[in-house]
């Protein structure tokens, strides 16, 4: 066998690019639903931790049935589409199509006798996309809590913006200004607030040599959460 | 070659799996994979997590690569190695998004930055296309295991000076931050990594005095 013949070097080619296609394919196939109940296991608790309840992916999946009691997928003009699942909206794909096509995932959630509103998340922080829920008391003022989470923030830096002391200064904090406009909530390095008592200010502490994924946290609270105010608007005029 | 059957570990496979450790590190001996050991050593837990990864890809790779070593095509074999290890970085993870969501999720990034380890290319091209099995599987763990080595060394100080953490757990106690300490944030910059790989070999160096070149 003379193994470097042409011959030789188109059949190897082909049979080594055939097992490998095959294998890879084949694992792939079988390991899916393991990986998708995992991403949605993962989703179910991001939305409870957003809400005040830190449950283990395995447990999510009950307490997002006892506590999540509407999913509503709204239009651009506030109003509600039925024909939508909300839960299976990717988001990923939502946020690249006009806003008047785009539909809108809105989770309410019931917990001890308080209603609260949670809103998905999606930006861009330094290196790849961010995301995340904000939920807001009845009030559709005052935060709840929040989770992020990212696909390659740094480590120690833009990743910390998972991290509880990060999550927990956005507690109470309030979306609309002293008028009562929508602003957002900013991450600032200027507040002068840093052990963030100022709960009115609409500005939380940033985290130092992350404020490219800091802005992109602030950014994407303002983009995602204006397109709910028409659907506030509704419910506050019913 | 003598026709004796060699014990599974006699010196010289023995040598393969240890000399990797400290006479030939990939990472301060032959100064190869600096680039990962750089984007991956700000903590420890992604570092050891990055370790295990590339032991087996190293080890599976260059079992593969051995076996396949009489059928390879000379002129394409380097596509053939990256083939390999590409299919093996691909196999891990699927399955730690499958069996080991939250690793597979803080490694994200990494795990596809094994394929372009040039240490792991240079044990196939160097070792495992001119070795038998065992062999090439005793010095794809030694290599992985001393580039593995170098990431913890690395990431342990990088953690521990940068966030005062080692496994994101505070280790540093109150105290010390009342007397004035801070915490050093330019050592979870990536030049940091290569200024740590720069002591240590010097420090390697200053013990091992066969490593120092002759004038």
């Amino acid at each position: 066998m003379n193994r470097d013949s042409n011959k030789h070097t188109y059949i190897f080619a082909v049979l080594m690019v055939l097992s490998v296609a095959f294998v890879l394919s084949f694992t792939s196939e079988s390991l899916k639903d393991l990986q998708n109940a995992n991403v949605k296991k993962e989703k179910m608790q991001n939305i409870l931790s957003s809400v005040g309840i830190n449950v283990s992916r395995d447990e999510s999946e009950d307490l997002y049935m006892d506590y999540i009691s509407e999913e509503l997928s709204l239009k651009s003009d506030g109003t509600i589409d039925d024909d939508i699942e909300a839960f299976d909206i990717n988001l990923a794909l939502e946020v690249k199509k006009d806003s008047d096509t785009q539909r809108f995932p809105l989770y309410i959630a019931n917990v001890e006798n308080e209603k609260f509103y949670v809103i998905p998340l999606r930006g861009a922080g330094l290196w790849a996309e961010i995301w995340g829920y904000i939920a807001l008391k009845e009030d559709i003022n005052t935060i709840k809590g929040v989770s992020f989470d990212h696909k390659s923030e740094t480590a120690g830096l833009g990743a910390e913006i998972t991290e509880d002391w990060f999550i927990d200064s956005f507690t109470d904090e309030k979306i609309n200004d002293s008028q009562g406009n929508f602003v957002g909530v900013y991450l600032t390095k200027s507040n002068n607030d840093p052990r963030n008592e100022d709960k009115m200010d609409n500005e939380v502490d940033a985290i130092s040599g992350a404020t490219i994924t800091g802005d992109g946290v602030s950014d994407m609270i303002i983009e995602r959460v204006q397109n709910y105010l028409p659907y506030f608007n509704n419910i506050s005029n019913e | 070659m003598s026709k004796d059957i060699e014990p599974l570990f006699s010196k010289k496979n023995r040598a393969l799996l240890t000399d990797p450790l400290d006479d030939d590190n990939p990472i301060t001996v032959q100064v190869l994979g600096i680039c990962s050991a750089l984007a991956i050593t700000v903590k420890l837990e992604p570092a050891v997590v990055m370790t295990v990864s590339v032991i087996f890809v190293m080890a599976a790779g260059n079992v593969i690569v051995s076996i396949l070593r009489n059928v390879i095509p000379t002129r394409i074999r380097i596509i053939v190695q990256l083939l390999v290890v590409a299919t093996l970085v691909a196999l891990v993870d699927q399955f730690l998004k499958a069996y080991a969501y939250d690793v597979s999720k803080q490694l994200a990034i990494f795990i596809g930055l094994i394929i372009t380890n040039c240490i792991i290319m240079g044990r196939f091209e160097a070792f495992a296309l001119g070795n038998g099995v065992w062999k090439s599987f005793l010095d794809g763990v030694g290599n992985a295991a001393g580039y593995g080595w170098i990431l913890i060394v690395v990431a342990f100080i990088r953690e521990l000076f940068g966030a005062g953490e080692l496994w994101g757990i505070p280790v540093i106690p109150q105290f010390i931050y009342d007397l004035g300490y801070q915490d050093n944030g330019l050592m979870l910059l990536s030049p940091m990594a290569l200024i740590v790989v720069g002591l240590y070999i010097w420090i390697q160096r200053y013990y091992n005095r066969k490593l120092i070149e002759k004038d």
